[in-house]
């Protein structure tokens, strides 16, 4: 469990660390938190000869609140996005997926956008970028820049849309319309580990607090964020009376999860109904302003 | 007086050290140590074709590369079978290095010797070994069926077949008002210490002598091991173990291949070199245990009382045994708890699978054998509509039973006879703890509310302090301070404040000058190991015979010195003095000095020693004919027999109606281990126990496909519980002191895991209405299994076909 020999670049400026991801190509991989590459490097799963440390760019170390987004910058830790105050007032699903990313001492080096670009189906972060209907910025030496959408940036377990070369700078999570709640739910086996099935619902409701939309992203099954829009199944229902069950029997019927060692693929399209009905109620009584949509299962 | 120190809840000495980083592990030793890495098989069974190193050898830093080729003599040959058995008739062992076949992914197939460890990875990744793959087989199932052989020389799959019988079983169940039969399944799980093995050897070339340091469980054994091995004089061996990191049983076993090969290179070379076993390592090159399957057939009358126990199981040992079948010949006696079984039978088949290994851990085949019981203790109360803690109590042993004899042969080879318990005692403490009789209203209660919940209990007992011997050295320095040393090793349990607290007691000195050195073979040469519950039992008793040794010394030479009655005499705060009259005292460290009769001193507590320091007794000589020079003394301690503790487990679980989540909301213990030498880490060891129990009811399996790849080596799919997953534990303690040794105490390290499995398949059941019969047990499986339920099958139905493997093979 020693990692193969790599050359270690630890640039100052992002110029200097665009160059050298630009020069090292294919063959380099960003290391930011290290919490996913580390144990990659260690298992020899993978042997990139260039690891280009990005821990020294002060400058992407930030959480910053606009009008109608949360823009995470690539050396945001878990735990700067999930303890950031401005962040929680206008997007509180933020802080809610967070709380469950593994436990504090990875929440404390691991970073948002390098959670993104690990792009695991069983993270909380890509599911929650994905439901947001987020984006991702991507640059490269030279001045390239594009931002890339949610829906295009995860390609599959393990594969984003980063190319060699491109370093991503910041993920943007915009704030849902006015009316919206949001809760996050997951099942683990222990406290911490990856869910068995997770998901984090929008509820959105109008002036007389009937639903207008449900959407909802899932971890853990399918090979990347699932996002579903469950608004069929209630809408034009109040809050407090909506047949949210009807909600998580339609996700149920529209995920295709698969089986591992820790749960079948039937067991876990029943969490997606059970899960999505309860996170859709806590939702829906979030937006209403009546219930705090924070409370996980564990 | 000074305090007595026994039953004191003092904290651990061994604390501060370990906990502030200051401990020395296997890994902290030997920095400038070469280091080893394997080639290890991707395959469950193979043949090797060739093993190609041609582009390993321009890898800067390399050593040498060793395959089996290479070894010669002793170490060429099969590790030992450490406890050979009658029953045991095909026993197979591993070589050191892969001999032509593999027999289970993790096998060691070649040897890298490298400048560091990153390099000898580097080194290993470019060796290429050819295979030609063989069909594996897994689990019982395979193993039985034997389509294919793990072992080409055992045709089927059989490594040991044993029947223990008392009374005609199957005639008193025949006979019985009321029968049931069970088929209960246990998964494996493994020991996983913090530490993995680790093992560091030096050459001294020229006084031809080899100090190893290995993270085991057993230094003394070791040595004799590696002194055959090697083919080395044993006094030109020493091996030492420094802090280890838990062992949990899994660093019983020795000497393991890396144990043998990583000395026998390091004399080869001339070089220090050390191996250091990564996760990985372990989950696929040490030891698993647990996985079993039982079949019950049990005979009780109306009240629930068995007439006759007719138990046939099925234990998967993996590729090799090397340990024997110590772990089935312990499920075989242990199954039967406090109970009077009636008429009992047992009949078992230890299975060859392309596994790894089966070697004891924590609990040892007890988990099974009680799952097995009280999970058959459960289905008659429920067939009979009795409670279940009255079915138990109706069979349990009465404490004026005691001792009671089994009429079998236990682990150690000696009669299975309890020494000394209150069942019924504990069981009614049990229930006051649990609130077990107003339990029933709780769950209608929850019940309505939309809750379910559920309670269960379990019983065991558990033989402890096993044998042959433990000894112990006790000397008193001329300072005054004491050391102790014992030959068994510690792996974090406490043994430098328990044999403390002992030795502090017997001699009457403040515990603050005790010292205590285990598992150094330069510090004392015999012992057996550290295992079985037994260091309390076996090296506490030995240190308490030792010590009372030199106190009885020291008496003697301090009413000389004082000219008093030796009878007068006491030893109080570090000094002999006479009884009611403190001020005719001497020093201990004084009596130390005395002792030992010099011609040169070095200080002036020794010149009291020379030869014209006062007045010479010349009728007869300085050291007498019976007597040895030094304020110092070894005793051994060798039991009868076992000493058998028990306990009682209660857990009350809520499953969630819909997710089928499983949270244990409390977790009782009641526990007999004789006289309490240190409350605290007896809580301690029942604490981490309980959490291990619970890890192997509701989170550990190791999960092998069709062709014995495990899926899930890393502590990123094998779930061990965190802390969050163990709810706070209560426990309360009954003391029957044990009538077999000098301190009245039985072990204590295994109890708190023995009954997880089965407790919570209690509370599980109870919960949720149907029975369980497959430990451990998912979320996901539980819901499986309501919907098995909710169609009228019954959940703990198993597929026909895979019934009865021993009767198929016509045995």
């Amino acid at each position: 469990m020693k990692p193969a020999s790599f050359v270690y670049h630890r640039p100052t400026d992002l110029g200097d660390a665009l160059a050298a991801l630009a020069e090292v190509g294919h063959d380099g991989k960003v290391l930011a938190g290290g919490q996913s590459l580390v144990p990659v490097l260690t298992m020899r799963l993978a042997a990139p000869g260039h690891l280009v440390d990005i821990n020294r760019l002060a400058e992407l170390r930030h959480v910053t609140v606009t009008g109608d987004a949360v823009r995470v910058g690539a050396l945001a830790r878990h735990t700067d996005l999930e303890r950031d105050e401005p962040a929680y007032a206008v997007l509180p699903l933020l802080r809610r997926a967070t709380a469950h990313v593994a436990h504090r001492t990875i929440r404390n080096r691991g970073t948002t956008v390098g959670s993104l670009v690990h792009a695991d189906p069983a993270a909380e972060l890509p599911a929650v970028l994905a439901v947001l209907a987020g984006e991702v910025e991507l640059v490269r030496a030279g001045g390239g820049r594009r931002l890339v959408p949610a829906g295009e940036f995860f390609l599959g377990p393990l594969e984003s849309a980063v190319r060699p070369g491109e370093l991503a700078v910041s993920a943007t999570f915009p704030v849902p319309p006015a009316g919206t709640g949001s809760a996050w739910l997951e099942l683990s086996r222990r406290r911490g580990d990856y869910a068995l099935v997770g998901v984090g619902v929008l509820v959105t409701l109008d002036a007389e607090q009937r639903v207008t939309r449900v959407r909802a992203g899932y971890v853990s099954v399918g090979p990347t964020p699932i996002v579903l829009d469950l608004t069929d199944a209630v809408a034009g229902q109040r809050y407090d009376e909506a047949a949210w069950a009807a909600a998580g029997a339609l996700a149920a019927t529209l995920v295709h999860p698969e089986e591992d060692i820790h749960a079948t693929a039937a067991y876990r399209r029943h969490l997606v109904a059970v899960l999505t009905s309860r996170a859709a109620q806590r939702a829906g009584a979030d937006a209403a302003g009546t219930g705090a949509g924070t409370e996980g299962a564990e | 007086m000074t305090t007595k120190l026994f039953g004191e809840p003092i904290p651990r000495r061994e604390d501060p050290r370990l906990v502030s980083g200051a401990g020395r592990y296997l890994d902290d030793l030997g920095p400038d140590a070469l280091a080893v890495a394997f080639v290890r098989s991707p395959h469950a069974h193979a043949r090797i074709i060739d093993i190609d190193v041609t582009d390993a050898l321009d890898v800067d830093g390399l050593v040498a590369i060793y395959t089996y080729e290479d070894l010669a003599g002793r170490v060429a040959e099969p590790l030992p079978v450490l406890i050979p058995h009658p029953a045991l008739h095909a026993p197979r062992t591993a070589h050191p290095l892969a001999n032509g076949v593999v027999r289970h992914v993790g096998e060691a197939v070649a040897m890298v010797v490298a400048t560091d460890r990153y390099v000898a990875e580097d080194v290993c990744d470019r060796i290429r070994v050819g295979y030609r793959p063989l069909p594996a087989v897994v689990g019982i199932d395979a193993a039985c069926a034997a389509t294919h052989r793990v072992h080409e020389d055992v045709p089927d799959n059989t490594a040991a077949r044993l029947v223990q019988e008392v009374g005609d079983a199957p005639a008193a169940i025949a006979a019985a008002p009321y029968r049931l039969e069970l088929e209960l399944e246990i998964e494996r799980s493994a020991s996983m210490p913090m530490e993995g093995r680790g093992v560091y050897a030096r050459w001294d070339a020229a006084d031809r002598s080899l100090r190893v340091y290995s993270s085991t469980q057993t230094s003394t054994s070791l040595r004799f091991a590696l002194a055959t091995k090697l083919e080395l004089p044993v006094d030109r061996v020493e091996v030492v173990t420094p802090d280890v990191g838990g062992g949990f049983g899994v660093k019983i076993v020795h000497p393991w291949p890396e144990e043998v090969l990583v000395p026998w290179a390091a004399i080869r070379l001339g070089r220090e070199l050390r191996w250091t076993e990564d996760r990985r390592e372990h989950f696929v090159a040490s030891a698993h245990e647990r996985g079993q399957r039982h079949r019950v057939r049990v005979g009780f009358d109306a009240d629930g009382r068995l007439r006759g126990l007719d138990v046939t199981f099925w234990h998967d040992n993996g590729a090799y045994t090397p340990y024997g079948i110590i772990v089935p010949v312990i499920t075989a006696t242990q199954l039967l708890g406090p109970y009077r079984p009636g008429a009992y039978r047992v009949e078992f088949a230890s299975l060859y699978t392309n596994t790894v290994q089966v070697t004891p851990y924590r609990g040892a085949g007890r988990p099974q054998g009680v799952y097995a019981m009280e999970r058959t203790m459960d289905a008659i109360a429920q067939q009979l509509g009795i409670d279940r803690a009255t079915v138990r109590e109706r069979n349990f042993i009465q404490p004026e039973q005691m001792p009671y004899d089994h009429g079998m042969i236990f682990q150690d080879g000696r009669p299975l006879i309890y020494d000394s318990g209150d069942y019924p005692a504990a069981m009614a403490m049990l229930k006051e703890l649990v609130g077990w009789d107003d339990f029933a209203a709780y769950r209608e209660r929850a019940r309505a509310a939309g809750r379910r919940v559920g309670i269960g209990l379990a019983c065991y007992v558990e033989g402890t302090g096993v044998g042959p011997y433990e000894g112990a050295h006790v000397r008193v320095e001329t300072t005054g301070q004491v050391v102790v040393a014992t030959g068994l090793t510690s792996q974090g349990q406490g043994h430098e404040t328990v044999f403390a607290q002992v030795a502090a007691d017997a001699l009457g000195v403040p515990i603050d000058d005790v010292t205590v050195v285990t598992g150094d073979t330069r510090r004392f040469k015999y012992a057996v190991g550290t295992f079985a519950s037994r260091a309390a039992v076996m090296s506490g008793s030995a240190v308490a015979l030792a010590a009372g040794k030199v106190r009885d010394k020291a008496v003697r030479i301090a009413a000389e010195a004082l000219e008093a009655d030796p009878g007068d005499l006491e030893i109080v705060d570090g000094a002999v003095q006479v009884k009611g009259d403190p001020a005719a005292r001497i020093a201990l460290g004084t009596v130390a000095a005395l002792a030992n009769p010099l011609r040169y001193s070095f200080d002036a507590q020794t010149a009291l020693a020379t030869q014209f320091a006062k007045a010479a007794r010349v009728d007869r000589p300085p050291v007498a004919d019976d007597d040895e020079p030094g304020l110092e003394a070894t005793d051994y301690y060798s039991p009868i027999r076992s000493t058998f503790a028990y306990g009682m487990h209660a857990a009350i679980v809520e499953t969630d109606p819909e997710t089928a989540d499983i949270r244990v909301l409390r977790y009782c213990v009641v526990h007999d281990c004789g006289n309490l030498i240190n409350p605290r880490i007896v809580a301690g060891q029942v604490h981490g126990g309980v959490a291990q129990g619970i890890g192997g009811a509701l989170y550990e399996r190791l999960a092998y496909d069709r062709d014995g790849q495990l899926l899930n080596a890393s502590f990123m799919d094998f779930l061990m519980p965190y802390a969050s997953e163990v709810p706070a534990i209560e426990i309360a303690h009954l003391q029957t002191p044990s009538p077999l040794n000098p301190l009245g105490v039985k072990g204590a390290g295994e109890a708190g895991v023995i009954p997880g499995s089965a407790v919570l398949a209690s509370a599980i059941e109870d919960a949720e209405g149907f029975r369980i019969s497959r430990m451990p047990i998912s979320p996901s499986e539980l819901w499986e299994l309501r919907q098995r339920h909710a169609t009228g099958a019954s959940p703990a139905d198993r597929d026909p076909a895979d019934r009865d493997p021993v009767d198929r093979e016509g045995s």
